[in-house]
């Protein structure tokens, strides 16, 4: 009984301490700092949701312009169709399809091996003084602007190849295109792959010359293996650079509409085709222009898609 | 070329198979012979690589400044473009507003969006939403935002061609770059610091403003300037959306051509390609002062971080 009452008693203070607590805590939820913190915590959450809402209305709206006009001159005829003649309302994007696939690859084969070997240097071989110099080197190889490497191919690469190969465009070629493209993916292949290189494992590269390897073979048989996903990803990044790319490829490119034969033939991109035409298209053939949009969108969705799943199975 | 293509690839296909057929038939001598030499050369490659990279940039840069920097004097800088005369003045006024009101836009936004997801989201679905977004959006070429701001801001919008709607678009555009920045900056900032604030009993937010953000300023900073550099580089966005009209702009509403635009329709009509040198050895200085200057403040963050 004593227990028993002693107990209720004090389960008594507690709900009177409850009571008491309660109206207080009550009244600082109506305090202007937790106020402010919600408010802040909306605003916050409100910037965050700005970079959703922009590819949201960006997809939808480059969707909504161009699907239609690719529905009206039929999906196949669109993607497959070889002829461009917007005078003649007939719109086949295939030339730029293939245009823009061939001057990726073409910057893929010049930037790929050069890019890796060179953050390989970098990352391995490199006196502290050297990469003083080589840093700095390839953040501003990244910050030029697209436009002056565009210049650069036009004052010098298109006419050393018009001099050597020659070919339909007097120099203005899908190889001009590729070599400017594979200068410009460097930077982006060179960045991902020495953080991917630098965060292997030191023990592996122990390992490896414990066991008798030479420098040369732990490299590439042990560092860059373990670097995979690294190195994948930053090559994906750089085909996204190269397959979006517009200045740059119209300056050098020579952009005929024309499934390119050689090398040393004009090209024209999808990109390349947006940006010459929308100045002074009307009706269905700024639809399809938006239309090139759309395919160009969808290369580049399915290379994000790509490297979200690499980037996944990293980490 | 099809056909070259697929020539290319069988031989990469074929490598490995005739590699392992030499190894199992070759003595161990010669086996060591040619790894050897196998080892050489890659060195060889790697050390090419290596100039390759430098030397282009050199060749890239040391080539339009050798031609340009001659015609760069006051008056180049200071007169308006007439023709094939004249100089980039128009060019430099608009290429500032836009950075300066794409920058208005994009680094509150930036900075707020980084500030939630460092410091408020909980992992799980929507930071994973909002990671993929911000992902998509760095992938997404200057084309497709130049394409979306005619429709949206100069069309939907009625902005016409303007310096506002260029700026609107490229602050899209740069805003994954001041979000990212901005995380790596807030990360570094020890935990020690918020915890320190938050049992003097300083609220969530005062800790964020008071205490977080000024420690990442230095990051921050960098990242801001990053973005600088890539809005005054970028053509196909503004070229789309603010027009190409190389007037002095009165207001944020008239079309303006920045300078790479301007460079881009030099070379492009084969207007002036003594005046594209000059605009480009102008652009280059720009790019080169701004890398320059992101460095310097990253630096100060790295010493920053060290001390602690």
């Amino acid at each position: 009984m004593n227990g028993n009452t002693l107990s209720g008693e004090i389960i008594q203070e507690n709900d009177i301490k409850e009571t008491e607590m309660k109206p207080k805590k009550d009244r600082k939820k109506i305090t202007a700092s937790d106020i402010y913190e919600i408010i802040a915590k909306i605003i916050f959450m409100m910037c965050a949701s700005v970079a959703v809402l922009g590819v949201v209305v960006i997809t939808v709206y480059i969707f909504a312009m161009g699907f239609p006009a690719i529905l009206e001159i039929g999906i196949v005829d669109f993607v497959a169709g070889q002829k461009w003649l917007p005078s003649a309302n007939i719109f086949g994007i295939l030339p730029m399809i293939i245009g823009s696939v061939y001057v990726t690859i073409g910057a893929v084969i010049i930037g790929v091996p050069v890019g890796i070997l060179t953050s390989v240097y970098m990352s391995e071989y490199a006196h502290k003084t050297v990469l003083k110099i080589l840093n700095p080197a390839v953040e501003l190889l990244a910050g030029i602007p697209s436009v002056v490497y565009g210049f650069f191919g036009l004052v010098v690469i298109v006419p050393i190849i018009n001099d050597t190969l020659g070919g339909k465009g007097a120099g203005s070629s899908l190889l001009a295109a590729a070599i400017i493209l594979g200068i410009m993916i460097l930077p982006t292949i060179i960045t991902t792959t020495k953080t991917a290189l630098a965060a292997v494992p030191k023990k592996y590269k122990e390992g490896a010359y414990a066991l008798g390897a030479t420098k040369v073979h732990t490299i590439f048989t042990v560092i860059i293996p373990a670097a995979k996903s690294g190195v994948f990803s930053g090559i994906v990044l750089g085909i996204g650079r190269a397959i979006g790319e517009t200045m740059a490829v119209i300056l050098v490119a020579g952009n005929s509409v024309i499934i390119p034969e050689a090398i040393t033939d004009p090209v024209r991109t999808m990109t390349a085709n947006i940006a010459i035409e929308m100045g002074y298209s009307m009706g269905l053939h700024q639809e399809a222009l938006f239309g090139t949009g759309v395919i160009l969108f969808i290369f580049i969705m399915c290379l994000n898609v790509v490297l979200h799943f690499i980037q996944k199975r990293e980490g | 070329m099809l056909k070259w293509l697929v020539i290319i690839l069988v031989c990469i296909g074929l490598l490995k198979p005739i590699t392992s057929v030499l190894n199992n038939s070759l003595s161990v001598e010669t086996l060591n012979k040619i790894s050897k030499y196998k080892d050489m050369l890659l060195k060889v490659l790697i050390g090419i690589s290596a100039i390759f990279t430098c030397g282009i940039l050199i060749w890239i840069i040391g080539y339009i400044i050798i031609n340009g920097i001659g015609l760069v004097n006051i008056e180049f800088l200071t007169t308006a473009p007439f023709k094939d005369e004249g100089g980039v003045l128009p060019m430099i006024v608009s290429t500032l507003w836009i950075v300066l009101l794409a920058l208005i836009i994009s680094t509150p936004i930036g900075i707020g969006a980084a500030i939630y997801l460092n410091e408020y989201a909980k992992p799980g679905k929507i930071v994973n939403v909002i990671r993929f977004a911000i992902e998509s959006l760095a992938g997404i070429p200057s084309i497709i935002y130049g394409l979306f701001g005619l429709i949206f801001f100069v069309t939907i919008l009625k902005l016409s061609y303007s310096i506002l709607a260029g700026a609107i678009t490229v602050s899209i555009m740069v805003l994954p770059v001041i979000i990212r920045t901005t995380e790596e900056s807030l990360k570094t900032v020890p935990k020690s610091y918020r915890e320190g604030s938050l049992a003097l009993g300083a609220s969530k937010i005062r800790t964020v403003v008071k205490i977080v953000l000024p420690s990442a300023i230095p990051g921050i900073l960098s990242g801001v300037i990053l973005s600088i550099g890539r809005i005054v580089g970028e053509t196909a966005a503004i070229y789309m959306t603010a027009g190409m009209v190389p007037n002095m702009p009165q207001t944020i509403m008239n079309s303006g051509r920045t300078l790479s635009v301007h460079l881009y329709l030099l070379a492009k009509e084969g207007i002036s390609f003594e005046k594209a040198y000059a605009t480009a050895t102008v652009l280059i200085v720009i790019v080169a002062f701004i890398n320059f200057c992101a460095n310097k403040t990253a630096k100060f963050l790295n010493r920053n971080t060290v001390v602690k």
